[in-house]
């Protein structure tokens, strides 16, 4: 017998968030003071210039970045399975990241030597393209049809897969290596400029669909019975698919497609908190950065002083959950 | 809101409806009031279920007069309408663990503004509402795992919780036993009773003959009969609109209507006279 859940209090919520919240900051502290050099915070107190340099100037901001993509991926993910009604749903289903990689890739290709720095540009550009096209096509009637939704996204995707195939065959040696290890998702250490923007996006976007989070929990009971509910679905689907395509485009454009944060994470926070949005997608946004920051430490610590990408080591961890969730949900279903 | 309330509850005035090409209501006009039950009958695709769908603002493209509470439905944000409208659908599928008193808490989804958390009120509406629908006892247990009869308690439950000021019921009772069946159709009367107007499909005409005030019957979109329940349910119009004989008698017990289809093996057992003539009345 399990034990009985309450309805979710503010106080609840609460002691979630703070519990939460206190992971991340450990998980930040962790990340900063441990790495490949072996230079930890009592150097810096120490005042060792290079310990400064290590810790402030390129540990932190990355650990900074993967606590905003990897909190941005799964707030995403957590706000696109309310959406679908479908606890499979990630973030890149819509069709975004597919755009996105296409375009990093191109800025590869056709930029030469310029083209590493402007990758994320490019990305967040192809991004923007497929949000563009994608929101088109699925709109019929003036309505968003969830069903499009998927099926456009799941093409777009494959079509920019298939284009980045083309473009690797083409590619030089040196600019294929630069585009596997893009696709596989690693966090550079960011300048301060696209800290800032990212953090900017990932508040105004975690805001947005926050403040919806009722709207979920009524959807939970089917488009019909939400709108009889009073929620608004045009909206709730256009501002969902706007801002969950935004934190999408700004975790792609800086660091590839880092995979199954955004499909694991509102998973696990959902077996142990509960399904109420109210407190799933601000935890999300908490436990989201905190697993990042902590598979991007494993991530550099792990074969030091080689680097694994960070997003080999989410998939590793996200393959064999993703399975384990199908066969759970298969033995849970109803009869037939 | 004085206006609202002096208002009759539901007004159609000519009433038309269609799902892309194809119409499935044509000229309704019809009024209820509030306290009343009035049951919503037809053969299946008459138009019932279309019918509950603009009433609570989900299909919003008809033509003519759709008013609830005086307000035109088509004009009426959807928020404004759930605080006066309730539907129980004939079920739901969840797809996320929500325990049936989460799901009765919803109710209460309209009467808040944004990013709310429920107040100890809302709480112990939602209990009370659990409470009245005999489902209580499940208020812990997650909404899929309950049987179709309880889920259909726990939803009408999350219909009282939204306090409506008019409840419509999309063959709400079909899946439960006799027991329950009873039981919140007598909360029907008491809800009515109490002011709110009670819309609702049946597919048993004698639920339907028991608990109605008047009886709205639909034939493939069009109102066939709208009155009161004994003159609408008769043998002759309802052989028509559904299309198989059938026997209405009353029953000695009660006084109220017994509704009852005939089988082919009855039909035949007539024809040959072996048996009593169908009364035409």
């Amino acid at each position: 017998m399990r034990r009985p859940r309450p309805p979710l209090s503010a106080r609840r919520a609460a002691g979630w968030l703070a519990g939460l919240g206190a992971l991340l900051l450990l998980a930040v502290a962790a990340g900063a003071a441990l790495g490949a050099s072996g230079l930890a915070w009592r150097d810096l107190a120490a005042g060792d210039g290079t310990a400064r340099l290590v810790l402030l100037e390129v540990r932190l901001p990355r650990v900074l970045l993967a606590a905003l993509l990897g909190g941005g991926l799964a707030v995403a993910g957590a706000a696109l399975q309310g959406l679908f009604r479908n606890p499979l749903a990630d973030p890149y289903v819509l069709g975004i990241a597919g755009g996105a990689s296409l375009g990093g890739v191109l800025a590869v290709v056709l930029a030469g030597a310029a083209g590493a720095r402007l990758v994320p540009a490019a990305a967040f550009a192809g991004a923007l393209g497929a949000l563009v096209l994608v929101e088109r096509l699925a709109t019929s009637r003036g309505r968003l049809d969830l069903y499009a939704l998927l099926l456009t996204g799941a093409v777009l995707n494959a079509f920019s897969g298939a284009l980045i195939f083309f473009l690797q065959s083409v590619a030089s040696s040196e600019q294929l290596h630069a585009i596997v290890f893009y696709l596989i998702g690693r966090l550079p250490s960011p300048p301060p400029r696209t800290l800032l923007f990212t953090a900017l996006a990932t508040a105004v976007a975690t805001a947005a669909l926050v403040r919806r989070a009722c709207d979920y929990n009524a959807l939970a009971l089917g488009e019909e019975g939400a709108a009889q509910l009073g929620v608004d679905l045009e909206r709730l689907k256009r501002a969902t698919f706007g801002w969950a395509s935004l934190l999408t485009a700004v975790a792609v454009a800086a660091a590839g497609p880092i995979g199954f944060v955004g499909l694991l994470l509102p998973h696990l926070l959902r077996l142990a908190a509960g399904p109420d949005h109210r407190l799933l997608l601000p935890a999300a946004l908490l436990g989201g950065g905190a697993f990042l920051v902590l598979a991007d430490l494993a991530a550099r610590t792990l074969l030091a002083p080689n680097e694994l990408p960070v997003g080999v080591l989410t998939a590793l961890l996200g393959g064999p959950f993703f399975l384990w969730l199908l066969r759970r949900r298969a033995r849970e279903a109803p009869d037939g | 809101m004085d206006d609202a309330r002096s208002a009759p509850a539901i007004e159609l005035a000519g009433l038309g409806a269609r799902y892309r090409t194809r119409a499935v209501l044509h000229d309704l006009t019809a009024t209820i009031a509030a306290g009343e039950v009035v049951g919503l009958l037809g053969p299946n695709g008459s138009g019932k279920t279309s019918l509950v769908r603009v009433l609570s603002g989900v299909l919003r493209q008809y033509s003519g007069g759709a008013r609830v509470c005086g307000e035109e439905v088509r004009a009426t944000p959807q928020r404004e309408l759930a605080r006066r409208v309730a539907v129980v659908p004939h079920d739901a599928r969840v797809e996320f663990p929500f325990t049936a008193l989460e799901v009765v808490l919803l109710g209460r989804h309209p009467h808040h503004a944004g990013f709310a958390f429920e107040a100890a009120r809302d709480i112990e509406l939602a209990r009370t509402a659990l409470a009245r629908a005999g489902a209580a006892a499940l208020a812990d247990r997650p909404l899929g795992e309950l049987s179709t009869g309880e889920r259909q308690r726990v939803l009408f439950a999350r219909a009282l919780a939204q306090e409506p000021r008019v409840l419509l019921l999309d063959e709400a009772v079909s899946a439960l036993d006799l027991r329950y069946q009873v039981e919140l159709c007598d909360r029907l009367r008491e809800i009515a009773a109490a002011g709110t107007a009670v819309v609702s499909v049946f597919h048993d005409l004698n639920l339907a003959a028991e608990y109605c005030d008047r009886v709205l019957l639909l034939h493939a979109g069009r109102l066939a009969a709208f009155g009161p329940t004994a003159e609408v349910l008769t043998w002759a119009r309802l052989t028509e609109v559904y299309e198989t004989e059938i026997y209405v008698d009353v029953n000695d017990l009660t006084g109220s209507l017994v509704v009852t289809p005939l089988s082919s093996r009855a039909r035949r057992a007539l024809a040959a006279g072996r048996g009593p003539s169908p009364r035409v009345d």
